[in-house]
């Protein structure tokens, strides 16, 4: 039995309701950073988004993006690292948009990041409404440190999927493990399954 | 692999269930927390130990604090209250005499002192990157060596400066210079800015006099000092550097 | 939070290679540059610890603790000495 630090409770960890809650998630008030590299910064007038299909690339520059349709999405989010966060808001572009104007037609999508990070997803969890290219957070231009300008969002899987400093989704065939995915995270992160690792 | 060498017995290093003997306020938000570990291989001056706490439903949480004394003094370390902090409210506010406290160590062999260059030493600190470089301070005393010494030591205002009593005494090839980033007390003549090119210039040692520099404290002002030494001539392998990042250790 | 030196693993080095080493000598796969562990760029915040190469930034050292269980890839390291 191992030691108990008298005492010591750490950071409230409220379960919440369990319908709203994943299993093994507790909920914050605050949206903690969490980094794998340093925060890029590439200036709005060189930024780009491009959907890939082997040779060929549909491109969006930054006002090109804004100028798309855009909705206001509320969502709960959910971290592999344990904490979840109800009711945040976001703004960006849905990602049916963006595929529908590329013609996108793949099983898979990887998502490519400033910086190199790469999260892998079914196309058909970025589609029917289920993700964004975000670039607003709760009423203001994402941070930085979030991942702006612009991350993308998908809220029904862990939220390492939802990759910040996105600036495109390369369309594949297989589902080729991203970042995370490759250094023994689930390839696929279902948080209601508790799909956190490999083999889970 | 070369300056790694390991003092006394050889072990594998393990967890191990240290009381706390002592709790000594060193300003508003720090405390020196002085521990009794039965099962200690001595430690180097810079190296610190990753302490441990769990909660009762099995919630664990790690950070790592330098050790603030000397070889050969019981271990101590120096804990800041950091405002959004999870386990430094614990250290500093609920943990006292008698309690356990699950940690392992010493680790580090690189931002470590021993003693053994005749060069002068220059120690910069930022805030609570004092730590270490006082239990440098320290060594060099007990050991009766007679490298010179100059701590350059940043803080807000002089309330904030850790250890101060110990630190007004210093002599015998010892310097302290402050300088106080925020506010100074009525009188102050002393340095009143963040450390720059200038001013690491004025207090530094000469490059060439074969000095050495350990820097530590917040990242962002690591790399700017160590930076700045290099400037000044410092070869970067004289300059050793420890990160403890805006939230602390 | 900001990124940390590889004077913040030295723990986990030790619990996972037996041996300190802060000071052992790091060259990147990608870009070649050598540079002591400690002086390695180091990202704690994340669902796993990244040690990156302070010249390109390049991944040299992931950590990832599966189910309870210390996971360490060092495939972006060309050498560890």
């Amino acid at each position: 039995m191992s030691f108990i630090s008298r005492g010591f409770r750490g950071r409230r960890r409220d379960a919440g309701d369990p319908g709203r809650v994943p299993p093994g998630q507790y909920v914050t008030e605050d949206f903690p950073v969490l980094s794998a590299g340093p925060t890029p910064h590439t200036p709005l007038d060189e930024w780009t988004f491009s959907v890939v299909d082997g040779d060929e690339r549909t491109t969006w520059t930054w006002e090109e993006l804004r100028a798309l349709p855009s909705e206001t999405v509320t969502a709960d989010i959910h971290c592999v690292t344990r904490w979840s966060k109800l009711d945040s808001t976001w703004e960006g572009v849905s990602v049916d948009t963006l595929l529908e104007a590329a013609e996108a037609d793949s099983p898979y999508v990887l998502a490519f990041c400033d910086g190199g990070y790469t999260a892998n997803l079914p196309t058909e969890d970025v589609t029917g409404g289920k993700a964004w290219v975000a670039f607003g957070y709760d009423g203001e231009p994402l941070d930085p440190e979030h991942g702006g300008p612009a991350r993308l969002l998908v809220p029904h899987l862990y939220f390492w999927k939802s990759a910040k400093w996105v600036r495109g989704l390369a369309l594949r065939e297989d589902d080729e493990p991203g970042f995370w995915e490759t250094y023994g995270y689930h390839i696929y992160g279902d948080p209601w399954r508790e799909q956190r690792y490999a083999g889970d | 692999m070369a300056g790694t060498a390991v003092r006394g017995r050889l072990k594998p290093l393990t967890w191990q269930i240290a009381t706390v003997a002592d709790a000594v306020d060193e300003t508003p938000r720090v405390r020196t927390i002085v521990l009794d570990v039965p099962d200690w291989s001595g430690h180097r001056a810079g190296q610190h130990l990753d302490v441990r706490l769990t909660a009762e439903d099995g919630y664990r949480a790690e950070r790592e604090y330098s050790i603030a004394s000397a070889p050969g003094e019981p271990v101590a370390i120096t804990v800041e209250r950091l405002e959004d902090g999870e386990v430094s409210p614990y250290l500093t506010e609920e943990l006292r005499a008698g309690d356990g406290i699950e940690l392992r160590g010493p680790i580090g062999g690189y931002f470590v002192w021993d003693g053994e260059d005749a060069g002068p030493l220059l120690l910069v600190a930022g805030g609570s990157g004092v730590v270490p470089l006082r239990a440098m301070v320290r060594h060099r005393q007990r050991a009766g060596s007679d490298v010179p010494v100059r701590l350059l030591y940043s803080s807000r205002t002089l309330d904030d400066v850790i250890y101060r009593e110990e630190l007004d005494e210093v002599r015998d090839g010892i310097e302290v210079v402050y300088t106080l980033t925020r506010e100074r007390p009525p009188g102050w003549t002393g340095y009143d800015r963040r450390v720059d090119a200038d001013l690491l210039r004025e207090v530094a040692w000469r490059a060439g006099d074969g000095a050495r520099a350990f820097v530590c404290g917040p990242t962002s002002f690591v790399e700017a000092v160590a930076k700045g030494l290099v400037d000044l001539g410092y070869p970067p392998a004289r300059v050793k550097t420890e990160r403890f990042g805006a939230t602390g250790s | 939070m900001e990124a940390l030196d590889g004077n913040a693993i030295g723990g986990l080095l030790l619990e996972v290679f037996g041996a300190e080493l802060t000071t052992a000598s790091g060259t990147c796969a990608a870009c070649g540059a050598t540079a002591q562990v400690a002086e390695l760029v180091v990202y704690l915040e994340a669902p796993g610890t990244v040690v990156r190469c302070r010249t390109c930034d390049s991944a040299l050292m992931v950590v990832v603790d599966v189910r309870g269980r210390r996971c360490v890839d060092l495939r972006g390291l060309a050498a560890l000495e």
